[in-house]
């Protein structure tokens, strides 16, 4: 059902290069930095603010403009070294919302150099029976770089070592929450629809608390605002062979666009607008089972007097993990609905009634 | 002597699983095909290489096993595209979730059995039974996602097919490698390090060199080879715990500081004497590592084959063991490999009497 093209290699190269780069929250500078070699040909000026959000303007032709912000997160969950215990080991503590069954005998890497370390784990032969059914605490968990170590300090940032790959129709990387928003606006940066303002906004510190859109949603006070993000594609089999209820969303089915999640509910108008020309364009949409979880609609949405905001999200599989997966039809999709979308916003949106 | 790493670095960048090792053994014989005389694989794929010592008297010979094969997973069932797994040999499944692994599919589709880059996955809680929300998950419920679609699965892979770590090999700082397989890839290093100095070096013994099969499930390339070969000595070469985060116990052993000598009963007390007192003469560092009942190597098999092997057991102290990202440092690998031709080239057609046992 998808309508598969497929992305160019220039497209591949940035998610790539996006996927494989390093920013905790906190710490993006080196996204940052892969956006603006990116964009810098298409736009004529930027700003960064005090915390590093990335803001870009591009003023659209004719009267009656709206103005749109669209945001995606620059920051990934990763780790902090926290202490250097000698000889190359080091103790660290988790950055964003982590499951710590997924960081034992895992390859990371940390600092600005990427130096690679791993997080290992006790040796099977050592451990009892009852020990294997625990889950191993941070306390007991180290990053290892090797004992010639002497460069990383408390306060580096680490992350997985996970290389980005493109597998058939997928995609598997670390950080495609939301490296793939991040994709997706600078796409459209580079084929902005000219109706309306569009107001970039790469945020920072998305993982620790929707932190950085909300001072970007300050500072640009648009009419409203898109969010683009990954949201979890949970569509596996159950445990006990039962119907798969709670899949969130699915890999394959298009952009998944938020009704209500765990920090916002989305502007009516707003999925009806997106609704309907995913409908008039034939592009293959989903809503999002509605739920916890939350994106940086959810520090824009109550900015100054209110700023009517939506979230559509590529689904994405195994977020906050060493790998994540998504579809590049799904990407495509979602690029493509949000041009469309972008394109068809009439100027009086804001007066439609809400119901 | 030539650098080792790139080597090791293919070596574990290979497959190779218990009862499977053809892979890496094609690695390790184009390595010893001009290091040895004559090289052969056995009725079980162990892989033996032979360098004729100049002694004119009966041949005496050694015979220095290193496992190759690798512990890892192999697919039980497919559900919706999804692959369930079981482990062949040790394997932690708290290790497992995110790991990346290939799959060796041998379906109908897969042209020449080319692996499928995948990653294990813990689902998502919302998916897993409620008791498991926050436990460690059973290997039972953890599942391979190739990121194919469920067609294209069906017709690549099969059940029964085998899933190999993927976990690229990393030089870490301090001249240390972190990788999987280094149990016992690294012991493989060390032995071609020995045949590398052998090469400068003159011995009365025959020397075969030995990549044993399936010792993680049985030590059955040990039993089998020491019996064809019928040494007069054998020696094994293995990885032991080394001491790092998560492991200082009482029997583990520092890294960087040397090998380890077993000593115990699956060991040949004065061959054991031999080995230690040629490691103070050439000032090479060490540990003794007391095994008091199985040494978990293939010492345990050469040891029994036939009328009985004199056999002495050495191994290299690894951190992590069994899980993707093991970590040795090439310094002990250098040393034991050195270690090693040194003890071979001082052997006499007297030595055997030598360590009789009175």
């Amino acid at each position: 059902m998808a309508q598969t093209t497929s992305l160019s290699k220039k497209q591949i190269q940035i998610i790539e290069r996006l996927s494989n780069a390093m920013a905790i929250s906190g710490d993006e500078g080196e996204v940052r930095k892969i956006i603006l070699d990116e964009t810098s040909p298409y736009t004529s000026s930027h700003k960064i603010d005090s915390l590093g959000n990335l803001l870009i303007e591009i003023k659209g032709k004719g009267r009656n403009r709206v103005k749109v912000m669209l945001a995606a997160h620059m920051d990934e969950v990763g780790f902090m070294i926290s202490t250097d215990e000698g000889d190359g080991i080091y103790r660290f503590e988790t950055s964003g919302g982590i499951d710590l069954r997924q960081l034992p005998g895992k390859a990371v890497m940390v600092g600005k150099d990427h130096f690679p370390g791993v997080i290992g784990a006790r040796p099977i032969h050592l451990t009892s029976a009852k020990e294997r059914k625990e889950t191993i605490p941070l306390s007991s968990l180290r990053i290892d770089l090797g004992p010639g170590m002497k460069s990383i300090k408390p306060g580096d940032g680490a992350t997985f070592g996970t290389r980005f790959q493109q597998i058939g129709q997928s995609m598997m990387g670390k950080a495609l929450d939301d490296r793939l928003g991040v994709g997706i606006l600078i796409d459209l940066i580079k084929d902005p629809p000219p109706n309306i303002d569009l107001q970039f906004a790469f945020t920072v510190q998305e993982e620790t608390g929707l932190r950085g859109a909300r001072v970007a949603a300050f500072s640009f006070d648009p009419d409203l605002a898109f969010v683009i993000d990954s949201t979890p594609a949970n569509d596996l089999p159950t445990w006990d062979g039962e119907e798969n209820h709670n899949y969130n969303c699915r890999l394959g089915e298009g952009p998944a666009i938020y009704r209500a999640d765990g920090a916002s509910f989305s502007d009516p108008r707003l999925v009806r607008l997106t609704e309907e020309t995913a409908i008039k364009e034939k592009i293959p949409y989903q809503f999002r089972q509605p739920g916890g979880g939350g994106t940086d609609a959810g520090s824009i949405h109550t900015q100054r007097s209110g700023i009517p905001s939506i979230s559509i999200s590529i689904p994405g599989r195994y977020a906050h993990t060493a790998a994540g997966l998504a579809r590049i039809s799904d990407y495509l999709n979602t690029l493509k609905l949000l041009k469309a979308t972008l394109k068809s916003i009439p100027a009086n949106i804001l007066e439609q009634e809400r119901k | 002597m030539n650098d080792i790493f790139p080597f090791l670095k293919n070596l574990t960048s290979a497959s190779g699983l218990s009862g499977y090792e053809t892979h890496v053994a094609e690695i390790i014989k184009e390595k010893w095909f001009p290091l040895v005389d004559e090289i052969q694989v056995s009725q079980v794929g162990s892989l033996h290489g032979v360098k004729r010592g100049k002694s004119d008297k009966p041949q005496l010979s050694i015979l220095i096993a290193t496992h190759m094969d690798a512990i890892g997973l192999m697919v039980t069932n497919i559900d919706d595209g999804f692959l369930s797994f079981t482990s062949i040999g040790g394997v932690d499944p708290r290790v497992l979730p995110g790991q990346p692994v290939y799959v060796h599919a041998s379906g109908k589709k897969s042209k020449d059995h080319k692996p499928l880059p995948g990653r294990v996955v813990q689902p998502s809680n919302f998916l897993l039974p409620p008791e498991m929300t926050s436990a460690v998950v059973p290997i039972e419920r953890l599942i391979i996602d190739t990121g194919l679609t469920s067609k294209q699965v069906i017709e690549l892979v099969q059940v029964g097919d085998l899933v190999s770590f993927a976990q690229e090999p990393l030089a870490l700082s301090g001249e240390t490698i972190a990788a999987h397989s280094l149990d016992n890839r690294a012991a493989v290093a060390a032995l071609t390090i020995c045949l590398e100095e052998l090469q400068t070096m003159i011995h009365r013994w025959d020397v075969w060199a030995v990549a044993t099969v399936q010792e993680e499930i049985g030590l059955v390339g040990a039993y089998t080879s020491t019996f064809q070969i019928r040494p007069s000595l054998a020696i094994v070469v293995d990885t032991t715990w080394a001491k790092g985060p998560g492991s200082d116990d009482w029997n583990t052993f520092p890294m960087g500081q040397g090998p380890t000598f077993l000593f115990g009963p699956n060991i040949h007390p004065k061959l054991h004497g031999t080995f230690k007192d040629l490691a103070e003469k050439l000032e090479i560092p060490f540990k003794i590592e007391i095994t008091g009942r199985h040494s978990g190597t293939d010492a345990f098999a050469t040891q029994v084959v036939a009328e009985g092997i004199p056999t002495m057991a050495i191994c290299i102290p690894i951190r992590y063991m069994h899980t993707p990202v093991e970590v040795a440092t090439i310094k002990d690998i250098q040393r034991t490999g050195r270690l090693l031709a040194q003890f071979i080239s001082q052997l006499d057609d007297d030595y055997m009497k030598s360590i009789e046992l009175e």
